[in-house]
């Protein structure tokens, strides 16, 4: 088996490991598509957050506050839209939905330009103060929210064509949860095109390996992560939105509390890796939700110790990148 | 000799708390292969690294074309014309030798943009990289990384080649094997700043010469006379490296 496979088989291993544990077939199949929505929206927040630190070894603490800030803004955008939402038809859902979402990409990622310049650029190569001025981001982009929408939990209804469930044999299958499978494996698609296709994407892998020689060939590397860096943050407020409607509420405290799962998929799959943070991504929203039925007691600690064990197996994570 | 292409002047390096580089002088004339030589902690490395940017003078000027290019960042040290191959060969291993080729050709936005009979031309020199074109760079063998590193430097059309010991851990077949390269190079009419501790390989090639000591230049001239003159060798670089080659 090649060794860049293996960490694959850690999917469906997990997956069917759950199996005799959950007992019944449906309640599998209804945890397994959870976790597998779960999973994909964890992996388009976090496969910024890796490439930001592979690329210029920073440590982003503060991107957590673009899944909120992501979340409130489409929360507003859909506002004046609920009625019509709630009765609309699949294809005219969707169709409302790809401004709601334009809108909250297209305002993280101009935050994210900002908080680049003003809060990473001073710091760059300093990891203490990188990750207390970039948790302190965070706190004021928190502040900002309560201050700007108030301090209290806000629903996100679904649209009314997204609710309930498709019945495949006796499982019921939110369709929610398929379309934020759909979303994210297309994102994580464009993304693999994008890093193998594309000359931006090859420089980008090329400069987490070896950012001093990518210069010497002649490309700005500052100028490519601050590109990066506004994409990650534009992914983080997509993710943000399909978070808040996986949720259905939203609070200013949502991006905080994501961060802890999205640094564990990065450290799983290995610091600036993408392939690595969408198998941990995957891994993380299956354990979450095997356990939180099997166990939920210690469902809030499941994911640590399956980040224990994976750097147990392979201390860089799942995919080493080279140099680091 | 023609002109100058590149010189330093007074050049002084700092890195950290340490004063490396104690007002580096020489100069590369055009069409020319200059040899850097020095013994192992010289200050060779760190004087190209000075060149490229990726350290900053603290004093002296690194001239290119009659410009000071000390204060420009990397990216426009390249941009006006200098490829470097690093220590490490810098070869980025998750690439293919392709998609290696690909970036250092400024111009190319795709691997067909790159100018097919320079890219013959390239595989003339280093065959096995156009047998492991679609392979990633990792699988590659010492000898063929510094192969690709070459490659890099020179896949268009650059104004001076600075390249730091390209036959670094090589079996001597292999180094036969460069040297021919390096002679295909500068009957092309490159210009190249090569530092080198293989004393063969600096006399075979070499036109002129600078040998470094504690951060200092220690002797210019040509490399011919340096190459007859054996009592300068062993002052110069001591014993056992001109003796052991
Ligand atoms: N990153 C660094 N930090 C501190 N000192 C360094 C660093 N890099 C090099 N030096 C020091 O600078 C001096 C010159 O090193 P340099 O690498 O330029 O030598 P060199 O002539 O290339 O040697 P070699 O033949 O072994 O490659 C050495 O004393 C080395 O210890
Ligand atoms: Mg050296």
């Amino acid at each position: 088996m090649n060794r860049a496979h293996l960490p694959l088989i850690l999917v469906p291993a997990l997956a069917l490991l759950a199996l005799p544990l959950v007992g019944s077939l449906p309640s599998w199949a209804t945890l397994t598509i959870a976790g597998l929505a779960m999973g994909m929206i964890i992996f388009v927040i976090a496969s910024g957050l890796t490439l930001i630190f592979g690329l210029m070894d920073v440590l982003n603490f503060g991107h957590g506050a673009f899944i909120s800030l992501g979340a409130y803004v489409a929360m507003a955008v859909m506002l004046p839209m609920a009625g019509s939402l709630e009765t609309a038809s699949f294809a005219a859902t969707l169709a409302m939905l790809v401004p709601v979402t334009l809108a909250a990409m297209a305002v993280t990622g101009a935050i994210g330009l900002a908080f680049e310049r003003v809060i990473i650029r001073p710091v760059y190569g300093q990891h203490l103060k990188q990750i207390l001025i970039t948790m302190g981001g965070m706190i004021v982009a928190e502040e900002l929210i309560k201050a700007i929408w108030g301090p209290q939990q806000i629903p996100l209804n679904l649209p009314g064509s997204l609710k309930g469930s498709l019945l495949v044999g006796e499982a019921a299958i939110e369709k929610y949860r398929l379309l934020a499978v759909g979303i994210g494996l297309a994102v994580f698609l464009a993304m693999l095109w994008t890093l193998n296709r594309t000359k931006i994407g090859l420089l980008i892998r090329a400069g987490v390996q070896d950012r001093e020689m990518v210069e010497s060939l002649g490309y700005r590397i500052r100028t490519l992560f601050v590109g990066v860096f506004v994409a990650g943050s534009a992914l983080a407020g997509l993710g943000g939105v399909l978070w808040g409607l996986y949720q259905q509420n939203i609070t200013a405290a949502m991006g905080a509390q994501v961060n802890v799962l999205i640094f564990i998929v990065i450290i799983i799959g290995g610091l600036g890796s993408t392939a690595g943070c969408f198998v941990g991504a995957l891994l993380v929203g299956l354990m979450a939700n095997y356990t939180g039925f099997l166990a939920p007691k210690v469902a809030l600690f499941s994911n640590i110790l399956l980040m224990t064990a994976i750097l147990l197996w392979r201390p860089q994570g799942l995919y080493p990148v080279a140099n680091r | 000799m023609s002109d100058a292409l590149l010189s330093l002047e007074g050049v002084e390096t700092h890195i950290g708390r340490y004063h490396i580089l104690h007002g580096v002088d020489f100069a590369v004339p055009k069409g020319e292969l200059t040899m850097l030589l020095g013994r192992n902690g010289a200050g060779k490395t760190t004087t190209l690294r000075t060149i490229m940017g990726l350290w900053r003078a603290s004093a002296g000027r690194v001239r290119f074309e009659g410009a000071d290019i000390a204060a420009l960042p990397t990216p426009a040290i390249a941009a006006s014309g200098i490829a470097y191959v690093p220590e490490n060969m810098g070869i980025f291993t998750d690439l293919t030798v392709a998609e290696n080729m690909t970036l250092a050709a400024r111009g190319a936005k795709r691997l067909a943009d790159i100018d097919t009979a320079r890219l013959e031309w390239i595989f003339g020199l280093f065959p096995a990289l156009r047998k492991f074109w679609g392979s990633r760079a990792g699988v590659l063998s010492g000898g063929q990384k510094q192969m690709l590193a070459v490659a890099r430097a020179i896949v268009e059309p650059r104004k001076l080649l600075l390249i730091d010991e390209p036959t670094k851990g090589l079996a001597p077949a292999i180094i036969g094997h460069m040297m021919d390269a390096f002679r295909e190079l500068k009957r092309s009419g490159a210009t190249i700043l090569l530092v080198e501790q293989n004393f063969n390989f600096a006399r075979a090639l070499g036109d002129g010469v600078a040998v470094m000591d504690d951060g200092r230049i220690v002797h210019r001239g040509r490399m011919r006379e340096l190459a007859e003159d054996e009592a300068l060798q062993t002052r110069l670089l001591g014993l056992s490296l001109a003796a052991h080659q």
